[in-house]
């Protein structure tokens, strides 16, 4: 397709080291970006109003502000100090927080903007800092250095005009990616006089078109086509090669990483959001209270003699005050008033818990892992809770799911299986291998074997791992793939033979081994000669004639070699299901049996054929390879024409299995995830039948999973349109995973025992960009739905071929589907970071392919297994904890101010504190703090163990079903009870006020701190009774502030305190305590109160996992 | 931290930004102890019918006869309430036993509990502090200063002083009244009088102190002439003091005398009519209000109040009668729900 979707409006012309490309031409240098990244968010001079204005705007910290403005300008109940300080304290906080993380951020971007690199200019090697380049620069990048910016390969130091690449911090991807440089360029990079079109920056990794006009002595320019191949990435880093020139064609935020990264936006939890639904009610509440209270306190006013008795004289200024300016500020007391209903102490307890909540994360034994030596790790504490709501999980295959380990287990000729290992006898009836192919290999034949194995030798694009980077290799982490032999420890291999090999594809590596297992050692390639070790430790060598790579689209490669004796040979390795239809029918029943057995136990088949090519099938074929390499139009479409017409009529010797070995326990955690009624989503960058048999190894579709398949080999079977059959593959899977399925039943996502269809889904890169990115805007949205809904029928949704981008788009696409469900992304590389941004919980392994997932993700675990327990136990129990906090907050500050509301309808609407301002201060910060903070760090309702056997107890607080309007309405009204209940039983009691033995009678401060008193031990005991798990803590906590409050109350009320104004509560307490009527009251409403509670306890049927915890606990002490 | 991903060079020691953990824990194994592992020890109660049934009926079995005590005693408690719109005429005794009598005056519709009214005292005047003695606090205005002087107590509380006087006779049955004894003594809190409220110095002569204050307006006496007995004058003058303890609800009472007991043989206040004399200084017709004088004696529970005793009662029985109910739901159905939760 190069070159002919060019579009010339869309493109930017490159001057290859801003040299004019015909001389009569003169430069118009364009404006291109530099090459600095930015990340950072705030600069010196903007930090300050930024960042308040940033934290202003979450709709708790404005409202502070307001109250706080308000207690400043009005006279109001309660000084401006009792809400300004908690704020102003928060505000610091935050902003030292934050200013220090920006200030990391800039010295990261520093770090990479001023690395050194050099650059050509006029024949001159210039250092300079990696933010000058500009574009048209030519860049000289040494070995395991990372490419400053995108550049197009003009050329290299390896002889082939090759370079070798890992993208391994671009999408994960740790093998080694071959790139050429452009064809025919000018050895002289001095003289080289060029201009290069290409396309705007996008951020697809896999697509680039341009092409490249090269100009020699007023000729006509000569024309090159450029591709993916020419193109080396920003982030990428060079292996194997000593140093490439390339020029610079997309610099700084316009390279195709800086377009791949997604800003790490701010992560709000469901529980937040409920936080902020649920303040909005009490905002209202709030106002409305207030309002309430000053219309009826000018209705109560404009009675005659009520305003202004003649004991109750106003001041001067209050008399002067406009009527109307007096309504707002009454109305502003009142809010402040009333203001306590919203504690600030409720953030800062929010923040605490989520904070000290996340050290259980990082404690957690469990999480440890004796290899790495690590636990797990918590970069933002702020999501625990969200872990207990996950609904999808989207996790990376390679290095997630698997250990990214090739390994050749065992291969199959002509039928007969070899397995290496000592073979079991489990195997099936026809063959039986009792060991090592040089004991045995009497089976297929000699002849027939040394053939298969000489194909194993030859079909790869393998290089041998040259000695001298022997011992730098090791520990580079990106080298994995280089492993030496005898790894194994099985095979002894002589030492002459300790090499590493380099491949594009780690499967090409295990092969490779594998059939040095058997005798046939891959000495290397030299000059165009492939040498082969064999069995009698002679060396064969072959003519490399032809490559016919690699694509997903055929699924095969082909490699055409000429053997000493002059015989051609075509040695084809691919896919069953795409070497099957070119060979011999009768050849592949042997085979396929093995094929599809080795499939089924998740291993990584490989068919390998061969084909003997005359001499003028093998001229026909070069003559046609070599044209088709050649043409400008449609190379890739006339290439593969070739192939297709060579690679026919081969026949089949074998079959080889290669296993990615799963990550421990990874098929029992994706059963628990299933069980606990999360979707699985697998997205690779990795090759469909890859992925598809990992899926099966991991459990995630099972043998009765039908699998619908959307992808460019589907779309391309019909033989129409695209989109034609694109449209109508959708309507059949919705219909058939849609419309047919049996209604889900609510809450059970995935049934165990019916006999219900389970549906797998799979789709690759090309398909879903077409399903996203479909021409008519119409279809556009529709086929996104069609494709949302079956998605969410289906069990494990798999996403192969998938850019990084791609994954993070998938992610927001279900993220924002109907219902916007929590999603968690899980993944190892740097290819997995877009996608651990974007969802909503970004969870990170300690894998091998560097920390840029780590460091991106808000959790980051050692191994997969790890999942289970962070979710099923931690999540599930923080989750809990903090909706339990977050309602029992507002509980609790609902019947704090509720008898204070109630006291203005006693004391004339005029703003008198029913507390005295130390209780009104102190209840939230001192008396009520600890227990409820204890309890949400500590409360295990459900034991850990148990919430890792039953994983369906996860469902139980699925969409987050604890703090929805159902439990919000529950506690608010039992918030409103208690309220009317403290006031109006102290209220009747008081209709006497003579309440002491000795005639005595109390004043408002006595009413007040009654009813204060039964509102502490009520909303204390309140969280006693919902403890379900009482550490030695838990006492502590709770009996001590109930002691606390009354040593405080005392001492509170035992001195004249100078400072302060009035001592309104000198004795009030102790004198409240000399009364048995008070005494009376105070436990008659505690219980009164608590009494529904505790009905609702006994009423409530222990369900399930509470009755195996009762069973348990009798097994226990049995 | 986009930036930091391409270089491979500051991959591992680079620190992690927020959340606890961060480069500390790194490559130590977490501490295996029973708080870390969220294994502390736990006592996992679990409420169910069998623990809360007994508990009914123990609350139950408490509750009803503490409620019946209560509303008994309630009962007995003799009150007697007089309005007080003119001069009262000869009313019946119903007080019979030995104890103490207290007079109360009682008012409605007076908001002691307004806030300009609540916050208008100043308590380092009224605990003897000279300097706000002179300088009383804003809090007090429009009572602070009177004429340029400040006025001694400030405030709207202390300017609004119940200022009426309560006298009871005994009207003997051959036609001479004969005034009960009635004093003030232990009116006020203990702690008010001795310690909240002091008079500026010690000094006897509380004229020379409180020299260069002026009264509060309303008032008719100064301070310092409150009462003869100097360890009822000044700001110790218990009236003053109960006074001064703002009520919590617009009708109130506040104790006005003691009738104390003669011994344990004769009724404190005889069989026979009694006449009440006031003088009528408190204008209470201005806000609606209404003024009382009661008379009751006291029980352990304090004042009159019947509310204690039924809502102790009807709590009682509310429990008993629950519990009573649940064990009837937990014989009939518990088995069976026990059961099939453990076929489950």
């Amino acid at each position: 397709f190069l070159g002919r979707h060019l579009n010339y409006l869309d493109s930017r012309t490159i001057y290859v080291g801003h040299r004019s490309g015909s001389p009569n031409e003169a430069i118009i240098p364009p404006k291109f970006c530099d090459n600095r990244i930015v990340s950072s968010k705030y600069t010196v001079w903007n930090f300050l109003p930024k960042n308040l204005f940033e934290q202003f705007r979450r709709i708790a910290n404005f409202y502070f502000l307001i109250i706080f403005l308000v207690q400043v300008i009005v006279d109001t109940p309660t000084s401006p100090v009792t809400s300004g300080l908690p704020l102003f304290f928060v505000i610091t906080v935050t902003a030292i927080k934050q200013g220090y993380e920006d200030w990391l951020r800039h010295k990261a971007d520093n770090e990479v903007n001023k690395y050194p690199v050099t650059v050509l200019e006029d024949g001159r090697r210039i250092r300079k800092e990696s933010e000058k380049i500009k574009v048209g620069d030519v860049v000289e990048v040494e070995e395991d250095e990372t490419f400053p910016c995108d550049l197009i390969l003009l050329q290299s130091s390896r002889d082939d005009d090759t370079c070798f690449v890992t993208t391994a911090s671009l999408d994960g991807e740790s093998n080694h990616k071959t790139h050429y440089t452009v064809p025919d360029t000018e050895r002289d990079l001095e003289s080289l006089n060029a201009t290069i079109e290409c396309e705007q920056p996008q951020p697809d990794l896999y697509k680039f078109v341009g092409r490249m006009h090269i100009y020699t002595n007023n000729q006509e320019p000569a024309v090159r086509s450029l591709g993916p191949e020419n193109l080396l990435l920003k982030g990428a880093t060079l292996k194997n090669t000593q140093k490439i020139c390339g020029v610079a064609v997309y610099t700084g935020m316009e390279t195709k990483m800086a377009l791949n990264y997604q800003g790490k936006s701010q992560k709000r939890s469901a529980v937040e959001k409920s936080i902020n639904a649920f303040l909005l009610v009490y905002l209202c509440i709030l106002v409305s209270k207030a309002l309430v209270c000053t219309t009826l306190k000018y209705v109560w006013q404009s009675k005659p003699g009520q305003d202004e008795p003649w004991y109750n004289e106003k001041t001067q200024r209050e008399k002067d005050t406009n009527l109307y300016i007096k309504m707002f500020t009454d109305f502003l007391s009142f809010m402040v008033l009333f203001n306590f209903i919203i504690p600030v102490s409720m953030y800062v307890t929010v923040e605490m818990q989520k904070f000290l909540g996340s050290f259980f994360i990082t404690w957690d034994k469990d999480f440890f892992d004796p290899e790495i030596k690590e636990g797990a790790l918590v970069n933002t504490s702020d999501l625990n809770e969200e872990l207990g709501q996950v609904e999808y999980v989207f996790t990376d295959k390679t290095g997630t799911l698997t250990q990214n380990n090739m390994e050749f287990i065992e291969c199959c000729i002509d039928g007969f299986q070899y397995k290496y290992r000592d073979a079991s006898s489990e195997l099936d009836g026809f063959c039986v291998t009792d060991g090592p192919v040089n004991k045995l290999q009497q089976k297929a034949g000699r002849e027939r074997e040394e053939l298969f194995l000489r194909a194993l030798c030859l079909c790869h694009t393998v290089q041998v791992k040259e000695s001298t980077e022997q011992s730098q290799g090791q520990g580079d982490g990106l080298t994995d793939q280089v492993d030496g032999l005898g790894v194994d420890g099985e095979v002894v291999p002589p030492p002459e033979e300790q090499r590493g090999f380099i491949a594009s594809s780690p499967d090409e590596v295990a092969l490779v081994k594998g059939a040095m297992r058997y005798g046939f050692t891959f000495l290397g390639l030299e000059s165009k000669t492939m040498k082969i070790l064999n069995r009698n430790n002679d060396v064969e060598m072959y003519e490399l004639l032809h490559v016919l790579n690699f694509d997903p689209v055929r699924r095969r490669m082909s490699v055409i070699v000429r053997s000493r004796s002059g015989d051609t040979l075509l040695f084809c390795k691919g896919a069953d299901s795409s070497i099957f239809p070119r060979v011999r029918q009768e050849e592949v029943e042997r085979i396929r049996m093995h094929v599809e057995r080795n499939a089924t136990e998740g291993y990584r088949t490989l068919c390998v054929a061969y084909k003997h090519l005359s001499a003028e099938e093998y001229a026909q074929a070069d003559k046609g390879l070599r044209e088709a390499r050649l043409a400008l139009q449609d190379r890739e479409e006339k290439l593969m024409a070739v192939y297709n017409q060579v690679e026919t009529g081969m026949s089949l010797i074998g079959a080889t299995a290669v296993e990615d070995r799963l990550q421990e326990e990874a098929a029992e955690t994706m059963e628990a995830l299933q069980g606990a009624g999360i979707k699985i989503w697998v997205l690779t960058g990795d090759k469909m039948e890859t992925a598809k048999s990992t899926c099966y190894a991991c459990r995630l579709f099972q043998r009765n999973t039908e699998l619908l398949e959307l992808t460019v080999r589907t779309l391309e079977d019909g033989g129409r349109r695209r989109e034609e059959r694109l449209h109508e593959l959708l309507i059949e899977y919705h219909k058939k995973a849609v419309q047919d399925a049996p209604p889900v039943k609510a809450g059970v996502t995935r049934s165990w025992s019916s006999a219900n269809q389970d549906y797998g889904f799979i789709i690759d890169g090309a398909t879903l960009s077409m399903v996203l990115n479909t021409s008519s805007e119409s279809n556009s949205s529709r086929y996104k739905n069609l494709f949302l809904q079956i998605c969410q029928n289906c069990t494990t949704v798999l996403c192969c071929r998938m850019a990084p981008l791609q994954k993070a788009q998938i992610v927001k696409m279900v993220k924002n589907s109907k219902g916007s469900p929590i999603t968690l992304s899980i993944g190892d590389g740097a290819n997995d970071v877009s996608m651990i941004l974007e969802a909503h919980v970004g969870i990170g392994i300690k894998g091998k392919e560097g920390r840029q997932a780590v460091r991106n993700s808000d959790y980051a675990i050692p191994k997969l297994k790890h999942l289970k327990k962070l979710l099923l136990a931690h999540g599930h129990l923080y989750y809990v904890r903090i909706a339990h906090l977050v309602q029992y907050f507002f509980y609790k500050n609902l019947c704090f101010i509720l008898p204070q509301f109630l006291y203005q309808f006693f004391c004339g609407y005029s703003q008198q504190p029913l507390y005295d301002a130390a209780y009104l201060t102190m209840y939230n910060i001192c008396f009520t703090s600890m227990p409820i903070l204890a309890y949400s760090l500590l409360e295990q309702h459900i034991c850990i163990e148990i919430l890792l056997d039953n994983a369906t107890l996860y469902r139980e607080i699925a969409k987050n079903a604890m703090l929805r309007w159902g439990p919000f309405l529950y506690w608010t009204l039992l918030g409103v009870f208690h309220g009317l209940l403290f006031f109006f039983g102290v209220r009747y009691l008081f209709s006497n006020p003579a309440l002491q033995d000795n005639g005595q009678v109390f004043g408002n401060w006595s009413y007040g701190t009654i009813v204060f008193t039964v509102l502490v031990f009520t909303v204390t005991l309140k969280l006693a009774l919902d403890t379900r798990h009482w550490t030695w803590i838990n006492h502590f906590v709770i009996w001590g502030s109930l002691a606390f409050y009354v040593f405080f109350s005392f001492f509170w009320g035992g001195i004249i305190w100078p400072f302060l104004r009035q001592q309104r509560l000198y004795f009030v307490f102790a004198n409240m305590l000399s009364s048995v009527s008070a005494w009376l009251v105070i436990i008659l409403l505690i219980l009164l109160s608590l009494l529904p509670e505790i009905l609702l306890v006994v009423f409530r049927k222990p369900r399930g996992p509470h009755a195996r915890q009762v069973e348990l606990k009798h097994t226990y002490t049995a | 931290m986009m930036a930091s991903s391409y270089n491979a060079k500051d991959e591992d020691g680079h620190i992690t930004v927020s959340g606890p953990g961060g480069g500390t824990l790194r490559s130590k194994k977490p501490e295996n102890t029973a708080f870390k592992q969220q294994r502390l020890p736990a006592w996992q109660p679990i409420l169910t019918a069998g623990t809360v049934l007994p508990a009914f009926f123990i609350i139950g079995l408490i509750f009803i006869p503490i409620g019946i005590g209560l509303y008994v005693t309630s009962n007995n408690i003799k009150e007697f309430e007089v309005t007080l719109y003119d001069m009262s005429g000869p009313h019946q005794n119903p007080f019979r036993n030995c104890n103490n009598v207290f007079m109360y005056y009682g008012l409605s519709n007076f908001y002691q509990n307004h806030r300009r009214y609540v916050k208008s005292r100043d308590d380092s005047q009224l605990n003897g502090d000279l300097e706000s003695l002179m300088k009383p606090s804003k809090e007090c205005e429009p009572y602070a200063y009177h004429e340029n002087k400040p006025i001694a107590p400030c405030g709207a509380i202390a300017n609004s002083m119940f200022n009426d006087t309560l006298e009871l006779f005994y009207n003997d049955p051959n036609g001479t009244k004969i005034q009960i004894p009635m004093t003030a003594t232990g009116i006020a809190w203990w702690t008010d009088k001795h310690v909240k409220f002091r008079n500026p110095t010690d000094n006897a002569n509380l004229t020379a102190v409180f020299q260069g204050t002026t009264k509060p307006v309303n008032w008719r006496r100064p301070v310092y002439e409150l009462d003869t007995d100097p360890q009822n004058n000044g700001f110790i003058n218990e009236d003053f003091i109960v006074w001064m303890r703002t009520a919590a609800l617009p009708t109130f009472r506040k104790l006005y005398r003691i009738i104390p007991k003669k011994n344990s043989m004769v009724p404190t206040l005889l069989r026979g009519n009694y006449t009440l004399e006031v003088v009528y200084n408190y204008p209470v017709r201005s806000f609606e209000g209404r003024k009382r004088m009661i008379l009751s004696t006291i029980s352990w529970m304090g004042g009159k109040n019947p509310f204690l005793g039924i809502a102790y009662i009807t709590v009682g029985s509310v429990c008993f009668f629950l519990g009573v109910v649940l064990l009837i739901i937990h014989h009939k159905y518990g088995n069976r729900n026990n059961s099939a939760d453990i076929a489950n």
